[in-house]
């Protein structure tokens, strides 16, 4: 679906890290946790190409006229990181952006019943937080947020609100515990006693190291992957991961944006 | 009055001149929610090949200043799984599909032209001489004009379709080439395929692209295209067809007076996906604002 969608607020929520709420029709209220959208951030042909978003969260807002009902909107948390995220920063609520989504496959919610253990890395918490509502509705989660520094850990007390148990990390020190995301995650799952899905989400590292614990324990793990793309819907073929069995003698290739963002971590090539 | 948009390019009648590009529509499927088939001239397949490709390692695509480059090193399905998979697809759209197609050798080529004739939804051929971003086929019969009449000659003999040959502007003389695949039995030319380009990340002294270099598109390479259409169009009797850089019905119209029987939106789909629909859209309500009756009046009506 393409649309055109009016900006309601684009925030600011830690150096370097925005959050935008934008107006979207209907349709979008059944996107899944873990789809994106293709974002063209003005009419120009610089930059050329749409930018991939993940979906960070999807609801309804009354408009402030007198006798208005309830319109859907949905929010996007994004680093700005070249021209194109600045231009993003730079626009205002009224402002109308040109999208087409949700694309891709989301998250598989799995069984009721096991804990579900999500982990995210910076910027990759942007398709986490719908996770975790849909997620909370059924099941305890825990959420483990890591960064460099106190600045990367983003939006933590939304997910608190949903009553998600948090566990923050960074590199220095600054915010949580000093390290990496993935020792709080093991240290979780020595205590565990019953099922797990892992959720994933953040710098190739981090995911590396986490698709690496679940393979090891054999706890089921689902991640979610960034790709330079043109088009978003498997044209272009510029998205492609490596997959389980690829080896430069036997290629074998996923599209991200058709045959993911998100993937079982099994499907994938990681570095041993 | 609706003016008449249709052209006939080398037997195959197109209901207007706006096609799309091999490599930017996948096999017409993936675009079916965006774009009404029914209102664009043709679409062109990703290219294909005997065996299935993977392509090339990641990075693969990187943005530039109204362009961008790709070397995705021609991943496609292969022509048995295209033929299973694909053209059941080809099958239920109004609309006449082009197979782009590609060979590491001349025999290869002609298997594929072979293969491809006997699939009655293939509306026609387009033979790629020019892709940048491989070793083998491609390119190297995209340079040389006896290497290009070579292939050229072999796939005339291997159908009966209507043959496109798609050229390469990273050659010295554009005109040369074109005269070659004329007289080896090209019916249509199309121009351009994208420039060979590179781009490179200061901070980590690397190239952006794992190949190094890639085909440069997007409206920053539309003024050589538009030039090379023009110096094409004068040189030789073939219908051509306009690539390079069209994002809109005016670019479109403007490659139609500089000699283009027909145009391909490339890039422009990636941006919008239904860019192609649109641009014939405007193309019309050109013609219809401007009292043109009759599309087919534009083509090479550049005055000099």
């Amino acid at each position: 679906m393409q649309f055109t969608a009016m900006i309601l607020s684009n925030v600011e929520v830690s150096p370097g890290y925005w959050r935008m709420r934008m107006t979207a029709p209907p349709e979008c209220a059944s996107a899944r946790p873990g789809q994106f959208v293709m974002v063209r951030v003005n009419g120009a042909i610089d930059p050329l190409l749409r930018r991939p978003f993940g979906i960070f969260d999807i609801g309804s807002y009354t408009p402030a006229q007198s006798g208005a009902h309830p319109q859907p909107y949905m929010e996007m948390l994004y680093r700005v990181v070249g021209k194109g995220t600045a231009m993003l920063s730079a626009l205002h609520g009224s402002d109308l952006l040109d999208i087409l989504g949700p694309l891709g496959k989301g998250f598989d919610l799995g069984a009721p019943d096991e804990e579900k253990l999500i982990v995210g890395g910076g910027v990759g918490l942007a398709p986490l937080y719908l996770l975790a509502k849909e997620l909370i509705k059924e099941s305890k989660v825990r959420l483990f947020a890591g960064g460099r520094t106190r600045d990367d850990i983003l939006c933590i007390t939304e997910f608190e609100r949903l009553g998600v148990e948090c566990y923050t990390a960074t590199e220095d020190g600054s915010l949580g515990e000093c390290g990496l995301v993935t020792e709080a995650l093991l240290r979780r799952l020595d205590q565990m006693q019953g099922g797990a899905t892992i959720y994933a989400c953040g710098p190739h590292g981090m995911l590396n190291a986490v698709a690496g614990i679940a393979a090891e324990r054999s706890i089921p793990c689902q991640v979610s992957l960034e790709g330079y793309m043109a088009c978003g819907v498997g044209a272009c073929l510029g998205c492609v991961a490596p997959g389980r069995s690829h080896s430069p003698e036997t290629p074998d290739f996923r599209c991200v944006c058709t045959e993911g963002p998100v993937f079982e971590a099994g499907e994938l090539k990681w570095r041993e | 009055m609706k003016p008449d948009m249709s052209v006939n390019l080398a037997g195959i009648p197109l209901r207007n001149p706006v096609m799309t590009a091999s490599g930017t529509f996948g096999y017409g499927e993936e675009f079916a929610e965006y774009v009404d088939m029914a209102s664009i001239g043709a679409f062109i397949t990703k290219g294909l090949s005997l065996k299935a490709r993977a392509g090339n390692p990641t990075p693969r695509i990187v943005e530039t200043p109204g362009g961008m480059l790709n070397a995705i090193g021609l991943q496609n399905v292969g022509i048995d799984a295209f033929i299973t998979k694909k053209v059941p697809y080809l099958r239920s759209v109004n609309t006449p599909a082009i197979a782009n197609f590609f060979g590491n050798t001349v025999d290869e080529y002609a298997e594929m032209a072979r293969r491809l004739d006997e699939i009655p939804e293939v509306a026609g051929l387009e033979v790629n001489i020019s892709c940048p971003n491989v070793k083998l086929g491609g390119i190297v019969f995209g340079t040389d004009p006896d290497s290009a009449a070579s292939v050229v000659s072999a796939c005339r003999a291997a159908t009966k379709k209507p043959l496109i040959v798609k050229l390469s502007p990273n050659v010295t003389d554009v005109v040369a080439m074109a005269r070659a695949c004329e007289d080896a039995g090209a019916d249509a030319l199309s121009l351009i395929n994208t420039l060979i380009g590179m781009a490179i990340d200061l901070n980590r002294r690397r190239p952006v692209l794992a190949n190094i270099t890639g085909g440069f598109s997007g409206p920053a390479i539309k003024p050589i295209a538009l030039r090379m259409v023009w110096q094409v169009a004068k040189a030789v009797k073939v219908p051509i067809i306009g690539i390079g850089g069209i994002m809109n019905a005016v670019d479109a119209l403007e490659f139609m007076l500089a000699g283009a029987t027909a145009v391909q939106v490339g890039t422009a789909s990636f941006i919008n996906p239904g860019a192609a629909q649109k641009i014939a859209e405007d193309m019309e309500a050109w013609l219809i604002a401007n009292g043109v009756a009759d599309i087919k009046s534009l083509i090479g009506a550049l005055e000099t």
